[in-house]
């Protein structure tokens, strides 16, 4: 656990940029600094390992003031990814990845070794080994910076907005990659960003600083969403809010009906206006209204208990149904979400 | 063409005679001095020069020094210091000539050294830093090998500029392949000068191309962003 203990920083020239900040990242969770820029995120981050020495107030690490530890023996033990990755452009890849390990004085068959393992780890062809930095898309480098930090497996990880100079696909699939290898390294994460979006996906909790360093909020991305603390986490968290916060409400309880799928080439024997016709082995094919009997209509599938009902609703609106369509994981119909199933869900969602 | 007839018959008058090739004033005793006055010059230059720039760069303590090195020498008159060394120290020893030599080669080489230091991206010596590299590591593991085309460079400059200037330096009555110049110049032996030219150009050539080996050998693919093919 990383505590921050009414910690300030003020800057030479006499720049207030943290303001008795306290609050915990707890052990194995994503804690996600945000707010608008020079609100002292980074200047935050940068203090746990010591790039920046905090000017009144501690910080501990699992209980131990970081101030007492010589910054270099510090950082060996903290992992630190940078924007724009910051890979050391005279060494391959492999030894990039390596950098900490080889610090700790591992031998170079060991190092290498587990850099290669990690290269795969981020989702990185193995044959990247050998390139160097330059030979890298963004995208890649940002991924070897994810394996460097990772290298030496510290149980702390900090990350100052590691994904914001990338293209937003890219920037997608690096999230959904954190989040997967968290899932699997539970890391103490302090991850820096000025996106909310991104700071909701990522964080188990959010923490919004205003300029002048001080925090506005410290909450699970849900509350954050339905409880802004005050005007200013409110008009930050943008405007579709109340959208957004689907997101977190689970399609587990959403009413289905079974009795609107007909199967492909079967008579159509009841008087609905949408009917979902399924194919043999029960995978969606398309909708058809009683209207035009002949045409197949789009349609757009939620995986049932484990999507949000933000994605339920998005199905609902791709199709000129309005229904959305439930499958399994392996993408079969389970069944069918009305309007009117969708409209009591969202009203539940609503009141609490 | 008739200068070109002349060029070359000068040239095979001056390659061509056997005395030229042997004895204190033969061209392979020449040659060696040449080699021996610029390599001892700027192997002290850059023994002085590098730490300097280095430590300068790195620190960014200093600094003064490398803009006053830089003006000096712009300023002072190559010759000029020659002279005025030997009129110091009496021409019995190398010393009178090698020390200004060195002066004169120090400027290129602390220069480049210290900008490229400086030019380091600051994002990666803050990487570096942040990896919990120490000071030093960070200087010889991260910095250096960055910085090195630029330090290559310094060391080729001045490594010309020695050359060059040894050349001169036959005038205060050191060997080296300006006698053949200086001394043909004397007494009007033309061939001696046209061959003497040749041989400080061909050395000037080898001396550029060294440092160009020098350079592909000791760069990282990964600075110079030459692809290795495989
Ligand atoms: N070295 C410094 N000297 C003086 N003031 C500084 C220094 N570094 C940062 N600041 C100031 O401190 C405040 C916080 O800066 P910081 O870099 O922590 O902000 P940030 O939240 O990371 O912003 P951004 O989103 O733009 O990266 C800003 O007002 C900034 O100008
Ligand atoms: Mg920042």
């Amino acid at each position: 656990m990383i505590t921050f203990d009414s910690v300030t920083k003020r800057y030479p020239d006499g720049t207030v940029a943290v303001d008795r900040l306290s609050l915990e990242a707890p052990t194995g969770e994503i804690t996600v600094l945000v707010g608008p820029s020079g609100c002292g995120k980074t200047t935050s981050l940068r203090m746990i390992n010591r790039m920046i020495d905090a000017s009144e107030g501690r910080i501990l690490l699992d209980g131990v003031p970081v101030q007492g530890i010589d910054p270099p023996t510090l950082r060996r033990g903290i992992g630190y990814v940078i924007q724009q990755a910051g890979l050391f452009p005279h060494r391959k890849i492999v030894d990039n990845i390596a950098t900490v390990p080889y610090l700790l004085g591992w031998d170079k068959k060991k190092a290498r070794a587990r850099a290669m393992e990690l290269l795969e780890r981020v989702g990185l062809d193995p044959a990247l080994a050998g390139r160097y930095p330059f030979q890298l898309s963004g995208g890649q480098q940002q991924r070897v910076g994810v394996a460097r930090a990772l290298a030496a497996d510290p149980p702390v990880l900090l990350m100052d907005e590691p994904f914001s100079a990338v293209d937003p696909i890219v920037r997608t699939s690096l999230q959904d990659e954190l989040l997967r290898l968290q899932a699997e390294l539970n890391k103490t994460i302090v991850f820096v960003t000025h996106d909310i979006d991104e700071a909701i996906k990522l964080g188990d909790r959010v923490a919004v600083l205003r300029v002048g360093g001080t925090l506005a909020q410290l909450a699970d991305p849900k509350t954050l969403l339905s409880e802004p603390a005050d005007d200013f986490v409110r008009e930050f968290l943008g405007h579709d809010r109340g959208i957004r916060r689907l997101q977190f409400i689970s399609t587990e309880g959403l009413r289905l009906r079974t009795d609107l799928t007909v199967e492909e080439g079967a008579e159509r024997g009841t008087s609905e206006p949408w009917l979902l016709v399924v194919s043999g082995d029960g995978r969606p094919v398309g909708w058809v209204s009683g209207a035009r009997p002949g045409e197949l209509e789009p349609y757009g599938t939620f995986v049932y208990g484990r999507d949000s009902m933000r994605s339920a609703l998005d199905a609902a609106l791709l199709s000129p149904s309005g229904c959305s369509v439930a499958v399994d994981e392996q993408g079969k119909v389970v069944g069918v979400a009305t309007r009117e199933a969708l409209d009591q869900a969202l009203a539940e969602a609503a009141d609490g | 063409m008739g200068w070109l007839t002349a060029f070359f018959s000068w040239l095979g008058e001056f390659f061509g005679n056997p005395e030229n090739w042997s004895g204190p004033d033969g061209i392979p005793m020449r040659l060696l001095e040449h080699l021996e006055f610029s390599a001892l010059a700027l192997a002290l230059a850059a023994l002085i020069a590098v730490p300097l720039g280095l430590l300068i760069g790195h620190t960014g303590r200093g600094e003064v020094l490398v803009v006053v090195s830089a003006n000096l020498a712009r300023a002072l008159p190559t010759l000029g210091l020659l002279v005025m060394f030997v009129l110091l120290l009496g021409a019995a020893s190398i010393w009178p000539v090698i020390i200004p030599l060195v002066l004169l080669s120090v400027p290129p080489i602390l220069v480049n050294t210290y900008e490229g230091i400086r030019g380091v991206d600051p994002e990666l010596r803050d990487a570096a830093y942040g990896m919990g590299l120490r000071g030093p590591q960070v200087l010889l593991r991260v910095l250096v090998p960055v910085a090195l085309p630029l330090i290559l460079l310094g060391c080729r400059l001045s490594a010309i500029q020695v050359v060059a200037t040894t050349t001169v330096a036959a005038y205060t009555g050191l060997g080296g392949l300006g006698r053949y110049v200086i001394d043909g110049f004397a007494t009007k032996d033309y061939a001696s000068v046209v061959g003497g030219s040749v041989l400080i150009v061909l050395f000037a050539l080898v001396v550029q191309t060294l440092f160009t080996l020098a350079q592909r050998v000791t760069v990282s693919p990964g600075v110079s962003q030459r692809l290795k093919v495989r």
